[in-house]
């Protein structure tokens, strides 16, 4: 066993409630609903799902956008999802998100300067050419010219301001980043050259990632490990390429079989995965998957599968 | 050959805040009957453009036409009478399937009324531009035949419960199911060709195989020829027979889709192929950025980012160059092709 | 300094927003040069009982009043009237309704719906007939007034400064700050205040212009300050008896709340106008 994993989940769960035109709540969106997984230091764990599957929620309930509704969240040995405010915020140093854009993490009305001093500002007390030196480097290691330091951010092109923003959480050396969608609506080659960047900030910094996205291909070349999540629950966890080269639970399997291939037989003749997901509201009874499952087996119904060790992963299925 | 569909030299900038952006720049491509063409390109190429010129729906006050003509059933649509263009044309021969489901739907009128709505004046049997019937007039015996088109149409898309679902609301059915419905909408008034722009781009990928694989099935069963625009690579493999690489406002190469992914001839079609992600290995990007389109780089616009360009590249834009009867390429320096360069 | 020179440039091009800066321009020369520009300066305190309700013309550019002082000079001195309590009065209304605005706006619970209660219990009554209440009840005098136009006004500001700010907050770059580990504060005085500042300069300048015209409401009304101040609202209540034959009276004072709350409208539509978008609008052809 080596050291103890960088992050670590225990039935993490993140519940929004329904409120009716009375404000009475009527129910509840179980967006996050048990989620227990390991991040150890250094790896990139994927997370992959389509939208209602929790991913995103997921996320920001580790960063502490949400407060968790149950479970624990342990960060370097340390219970973080109930810490009081101030002390949240000090975690920032060592955890942080990046969003889907991270270009609009910058305030508009803010030099690209100012910005990147602020992180070190609000944790640090490095005197100003301390930070100045910080701050070159960055820039340096996201690849952009220190004269962007006295622009703002609209006079950047899309490409540029992201960068910043990933220079912004950069400066803080933090030990963990959450990725949530970066490369969703890219460009094929602007997606390209943003995992490029990934990679190298990766090596040069030590970064762990946690990549949330619903793209498979950008997942595979990214993450060694990947969780599938449907409807609030991890489903099946293993190292990426074992997982893909052979899915064990139907909805992986669905899953990559839904994804359009370059070359070869068109996939999507065979693609057989009726319905669509149930609403996170109405979770159904049993396996969450089973409303949709070519499997289905009557003992679906009634108990939910747990996320167990099989061979060389974990599944949550009856039938693995 | 008589093609559906045929955009010759077709030329628009478009008026900004900036300056006048050259947005497209003699495109030219063909559709056939039947047949289901892919335009590829990413952002800023000009493919949604090129589908708004191709449909009428261009910005008036922005959009210029510089020149080109795009002939479909043999007429110019650009210099036909708009009135009849959009009687007989818009909607009728020519429908759309637009990207976004949750915006092109009226939240506040039932499907019903909005599909009816379309029947009203789009079905086939909706009279044609004859003056002396009054056009408004929905004559209960058509409306009950549209009616029930409609319906079979909705059991085509695999709409569970038809007439129960025409009297929802758009917001009760999923985004899935929405762009079945828009499809829907698309094949009633039974059309030659529907031009598609990205349309599961917003859909989740299981929810994406089930609406190509259907929208496969419905056009090759009907005979309706697409044009359909995407930046993915894969989805366009999964529809399309013919597939045209857009860059900057130019058609760069066009080719059968097995062609196409086996054996790309043009510099950045092979730079687009190899950035697409696969296993763990090294990630390919294309250096550079896109050009500004109000001050494109002269020639090919793809020259500054080239690995095997010339000043001959920087000269002028390179004619179309036939490599076998079905591709065509635009370049100066085609790759692994007669006359050009070695990969 | 150069974002108000390219905020001045872009007004400049929207000619009613260019009228306005220059009808604004105009009333502050007008208060600042009074004793410069006035013909009889000193008419603000003497009587000239045999120059009463004098016609335009001659000396008196616009006529005499019934004290036979010059009404031209006593405008421009009543400039200056106008300008204070203006100013002042938007500036405390300002300052009391943002800091509340902020607070209601970044809190969710119970405090922020008790203030914008209060607010809305302000905003329930007509201004007008507030301010009139106020001054009543304080007694005539200017400093009443001011604190009667600002104790009306404040809600207005605090209501834009909740708004914005409650939609700000679910802008991104709020959020990700915030996970930055920015404190409420730092998020609050660094990040949400500079970007409300638009709404804001576009509340004061139409402020300027409503408090303006309760104050000079107040003063026929007899409210504001006493005579021989010679605020507009007070001179033209002192003309009504003798029109319509000196119209001169009552019009100079008239036409001038006039052109300045109108002024001060065009202003802000073209402030408005110029600062919005211009937060919104990104750049560069795509």
């Amino acid at each position: 066993m080596r050291a103890p994993p960088l992050l670590e989940l225990v039935d993490l769960a993140r519940h929004f409630p329904v409120r009716n035109a009375f404000g009475r709540r009527t129910g509840w969106i179980r967006a996050v609903d048990g989620v227990s997984l390991a991040v150890s230091a250094g790896e990139t764990l994927g997370l992959v799902g389509e939208s209602g599957c929790g991913k995103s929620t997921l996320g920001k309930t580790v960063m502490g956008i949400h407060a968790p509704t149950a479970g624990e969240i342990r960060f370097a040995g340390r219970e973080i999802g109930r810490l009081p405010r101030r002390e949240r915020r000090a975690v920032a140093r060592d955890l942080q998100y990046v969003y889907q854009d991270p270009g609009a993490s910058l305030d508009p009305r803010w030099k690209i300067v100012h910005s990147l001093h602020e992180p070190l500002k609000i944790h640090t007390r490095l005197s100003r050419a301390e930070r100045e030196e910080q701050v070159r480097a960055i820039l340096t290691a996201v690849g952009l010219p220190d004269a962007h330091l006295d622009l703002y951010p609209h006079e950047l092109s899309g490409g540029q301001q992201r960068r910043v923003g990933l220079a912004r959480i950069l400066t803080l050396r933090p030990r963990m980043v959450i990725l949530d969608e970066p490369t969703s609506g890219l460009d094929v080659s602007v997606q390209a050259s943003v995992l490029k960047l990934f990679r190298s900030l990766q090596e040069a910094f030590a970064l762990t990632y946690v990549f949330i996205s619903h793209d498979l291909a950008v997942v595979r070349s990214m993450c060694a490990r990947i969780a599938v999540m449907y409807l609030g629950r991890i489903v099946e966890m293993g190292e990426t390429a074992a997982v893909f080269a052979q899915p064990r639970h139907p909805y992986t399997r669905s899953l990559l079989a839904a994804v359009p291939r370059i070359g070869g037989r068109r996939v999507t003749l065979d693609f057989a995965l009726p319905g669509e997901p149930p609403n996170p509201r109405d979770v159904p009874s049993g396996c969450r998957f089973r409303t949709r499952c070519p499997l289905v087996q009557d003992v679906c119904a009634t108990q939910e599968p747990p996320l167990r060790e099989v061979e060389d992963r974990r599944v949550a299925c009856h039938l693995a | 050959m008589t093609e559906l569909l045929s955009v010759r030299g077709l030329s628009v900038d478009f008026v900004t805040d900036g300056g006048v952006a050259q947005v497209l720049d003699g495109i030219s491509l063909d559709v056939g009957r039947g047949e289901v063409v892919g335009l590829v390109g990413e952002s800023g190429c000009g493919k949604t453009t090129l589908a708004r010129a191709i449909l009428g729906i261009l910005p008036a006050g922005a959009a210029r036409l510089r020149g080109g003509e795009v002939r479909f059933r043999g007429a110019d649509l650009l210099r036909a009478d708009p009135v009849a263009v959009n009687d007989r044309v818009r909607g009728r021969a020519i429908t759309f399937i637009p990207q976004d489901p949750s915006t092109s739907f009226s939240p506040v009128f039932p499907v019903e009324t909005q599909i009816m709505d379309l029947m009203r004046w789009k079905s086939p049997r909706a009279p044609g531009g004859n003056a002396r019937a009054p056009r408004w007039r929905y004559p209960r015996e058509r409306y009950r035949t549209d009616r029930e088109a409609v319906l079979e149409t909705l059991r085509a898309v695999q709409i569970p419960e038809p007439a129960r679902a025409l009297r929802r609301l758009p917001h009760e059915f999923s985004g899935g199911q929405r762009q079945r419905l828009m499809i829907a909408m698309a094949l009633l008034p039974d059309p030659d060709l529907i031009v598609a722009d990205e349309p599961t781009t917003a859909l989740d990928v299981t929810i994406q195989a089930q609406i190509l694989r259907l929208l496969r099935e419905l056009v090759k069963e009907r005979g309706v020829s697409v044009l359909f625009t995407t930046h993915d690579l894969g989805t366009a493999h999964e529809l399309c027979d013919r597939i045209v690489v857009m860059y900057a406002g130019q058609a760069m190469e066009a080719a059968p889709a097995d062609v196409f992914f086996a054996r790309p001839a043009h510099p950045y079609t092979r730079r687009l192929l190899a950035s697409v992600p696969t296993g763990t290995g090294e990630i390919r990007d294309i250096p550079g950025e896109v050009p500004s389109l109000v001050a494109p780089p002269p020639g090919c616009r793809f020259h500054p980012r080239c690995d095997y360009a010339t000043p001959e590249c920087r000269a002028g834009r390179p004619a179309p160059r036939a490599l076998a009867p079905d591709h065509e390429v635009r370049c100066h320096h085609p790759v692994d092709a007669p006359g050009g360069v070695d990969a | 300094m150069s974002a108000a020179w390219f905020v001045v440039r872009r007004l400049t091009r929207d000619r009613s927003a260019l009228l306005g800066l220059l009808l604004i321009a105009a009333l502050v020369l007008a208060a600042l040069l009074a004793p410069v520009l006035a013909t009889h300066p000193d008419d603000v305190f003497e009587l000239h009982p045999a120059e009463r309700l004098r016609p335009p013309g001659g000396p008196h550019w616009l006529g005499t009043d019934r004290m036979g002082a010059d009404v031209y000079s006593r405008l421009l001195f009543g400039a200056r009237i106008t300008i204070l309590i203006g100013v002042i009065a938007v500036g405390a209304s300002l300052l009391v309704g943002v800091p509340i605005g902020l607070v209601a706006g970044y809190h969710h619970g119970w405090l922020s719906d008790a203030l914008m209660r209060v607010s809305d219990v302000f905003l329930a009554v007509p201004q007008v007939v507030l301010a009139i209440a106020i001054a009543q009840t304080l007694g005539p005098s200017l400093p009443n007034v001011i604190l009667a136009l600002s104790a009306t006004y404040w809600p207005w500001f605090a209501r834009v400064v909740y708004a914005e700010t409650r939609s700000l907050q679910k802008e991104v770059f709020v959020e990700s700050t915030a996970a930055l580990g920015a404190s409420p504060w730092r998020l609050t005085v660094l990040h949400v205040l500079p970007n409300i500042a638009s709404p804001i300069i576009v509340r004061a300048s139409i402020g300027m212009g409503f408090t303006i015209l309760t104050a000079a409401a107040l003063g026929f009304l007899g409210l504001g300050p006493p005579p021989p101040t010679p605020e507009w609202g007070r001179t033209i209540a002192e003309s009504r008896e003798f029109l319509p034959d000196a119209w001169w009276y009552a019009a100079a004072p008239g036409v001038a709340i006039f052109l300045t709350v109108m002024g001060f409208n065009l202003l802000g539509d073209g402030l408005r106008d110029v600062l919005d978008p211009r937060l919104r609008r990104g750049r560069g052809a795509r």
